[in-house]
């Protein structure tokens, strides 16, 4: 067996803080009424719902009534997509977003397609940047929603929201701005006031919270049509009794992560920075995305010439290492990462590549770990290659 | 991302028996293209009809490796006839059952087999 165990996929999941996982416990043999019900214990929930929101409102600089909570960041994008779609569709039925989105956004988009709107997805440069000349050129009064993921869940490139939600007021006067922030919430400046944003997707399971649980930042007077109908929970915007536990414990995540928020940023930086600048120097190796402060602090992504992606991520498994790769042969579909692709990778480039994504616990001896075994692997796998 | 792969295919991607080249091969097959993400290339020792040694080379995933390494396995000792009749089925089923989206994996290796022998003959 391996020497140590090392996670590196905090992009998939992160573990959960000890803190929100305490402050969970209460609420599943104790306090576990329904926040819906008017008696004492469910007033008891209630009130734990409402601090919650009050918390997440505050890392977001938003008001508490802005904010819904969903059952992940998928069902945020999908609210945010669906419902601005199908509330504003007499004033255009034109949406734009780009093509390097989660595809929680992408197949919302594309599903929308099915149904009657015309969708434009925006180019990237190589670094993945929007183009920004491209959004000034397509928006119009007909365009209802500009939707761009903020920091890249692959290559790690954060967008400027302000530039790209100015250039979306400014051109329409009928488009809401949404971005999916599910990798960059609490991991770089988020602010809906300084960057005017109309609505944000964030969720728990990214940033030490527990999974099945999310919120929708809807900022106040947006028109949106509820996509999950039932007691009309969430002030009728989204039924379905709240998960009061998970609830509890995002909170206590994004308190504590948004709290040490510099802290965090600064130790994910280093290591970040001192794995790329290693890696690189083995050869026919090539960095994904742009590099210092406009790159996710926890995010590495890097070519490897001749390797297969899944073989790679294989190999350091068996060593204790685990990341992920955006090869076709790791995904169900076997087409390999359409950010990959839309940054100008070849079909062969991007079933090359491996993700590396830190969290606030990896350590240097990890890294220097990681840094001691992968130039084996790498030789290893590249020895075993036709190529 | 082992969870749909079999023990003996783990066992198999971990550590190949047969990954290498042979000098001199006797034949040698290629299939795959590397923007699908496979690209297997076998070699072959053949004497007297027999496969003596078998060899591979693979850039691929998981599944890729382990089909090219059971392949080697089963080749040596059979005659060429008994190689042709090799199916991805049989790969699949000495690897524990391949996951049903990886099956073509196993293909590729008999179609590396395939491309080895049809240059053999032409010798």
């Amino acid at each position: 067996m391996s020497e140590l165990e090392v996670y590196l996929d905090n992009g998939s999941t992160t573990k959960t803080d000890s803190e929100a996982f305490e402050k969970m416990k209460p609420y599943f043999t104790e306090k576990y009424g329904n926040p819906a019900s008017l008696h004492k214990e469910g007033k008891e929930a209630k009130k734990a719902i409402n601090k919650s929101k009050r918390i997440i409102a505050d890392t977001l600089n938003a008001d508490k009534k802005e904010i819904i909570f969903t059952s992940g960041g998928t069902e945020s994008d999908n609210l945010a997509l669906k419902g601005i779609a199908f509330e504003n569709k007499e004033k255009g039925k034109h949406i734009i977003t780009t093509k390097i989105e989660h595809d929680a956004v992408l197949k919302s988009a594309k599903w929308l397609e099915e149904q009657g709107f015309k969708i434009t997805y925006l180019d990237v440069d190589e670094e993945g940047f929007v183009d920004q000349e491209q959004l000034k050129r397509e928006i119009t009064d007909e365009t209802i929603l500009v939707s761009i993921i903020h920091g890249n869940n692959e290559i790690g490139t954060i967008q400027s929201l302000k530039e790209l939600s100015e250039i979306t007021h400014e051109h329409s006067k009928n488009a809401y701005f949404h971005t999916d922030a599910c990798q960059s919430y609490t991991k770089t400046n988020l602010d809906v006031k300084e960057q005017n944003l109309d609505l944000v997707s964030i969720n728990s399971h990214k940033i030490h919270g527990p999974k099945g649980v999310g919120a929708l930042y809807i900022k106040k007077g947006t028109e949106i049509h509820p996509w999950q109908h039932g007691g009309g929970h969430e002030k009728g915007m989204r039924s379905g009794t709240l998960n009061t536990h998970g609830v509890v414990g995002f909170a206590e995540a994004a308190k504590n992560n948004y709290e040490n928020k510099e802290k965090n940023i600064e130790k994910m930086t280093s290591l970040r920075d001192k794995l790329i600048e290693e890696i690189l120097k083995i050869e026919k190796t090539k960095l994904n995305g742009p590099k210092g402060s406009k790159r996710l602090p926890n995010n590495i992504n890097i070519c490897f010439n001749n390797i297969e992606g899944e073989a790679l991520s294989g190999y350091l498994n068996r060593k204790g290492i685990y990341a992920s790769t955006g090869s076709a042969c790791s995904s169900l579909d076997l087409e390999p990462s359409h950010v990959l692709t839309a940054i100008g990778l070849t079909k062969q480039e991007a079933n090359s590549c491996l993700r590396i994504t830190l969290s606030k616990y990896n350590t240097k001896e990890e890294i220097n770990y990681v840094l001691k075994e992968l130039p084996d692997v790498v030789k290893r796998l590249r020895d075993m290659s036709p190529l | 991302m082992d969870k749909e792969y079999s023990e003996e295919t783990i066992d198999r991607f971990q550590d190949p028996e047969y990954s290498g080249e042979i000098e001199n091969a006797d034949a040698v097959g290629k299939a795959g293209n590397p923007s699908c993400g496979d690209v297997l290339k076998v070699f072959l020792k053949i004497e007297d009809n027999v496969i003596k040694k078998a060899r591979f080379k693979t850039y691929g995933c998981i599944a890729a490796i382990a089909s090219s390494d059971e392949l080697c396995e089963m080749l040596e000792g059979k005659t060429v006839e008994e190689a042709r009749k090799i199916t991805g089925k049989d790969i699949s089923q000495e690897l524990g059952e391949l996951p049903p989206v990886k099956y073509h994996c196993s293909v590729l290796g008999t179609e590396a087999l395939k491309d080895a022998l049809d240059n053999y003959k032409e010798e």
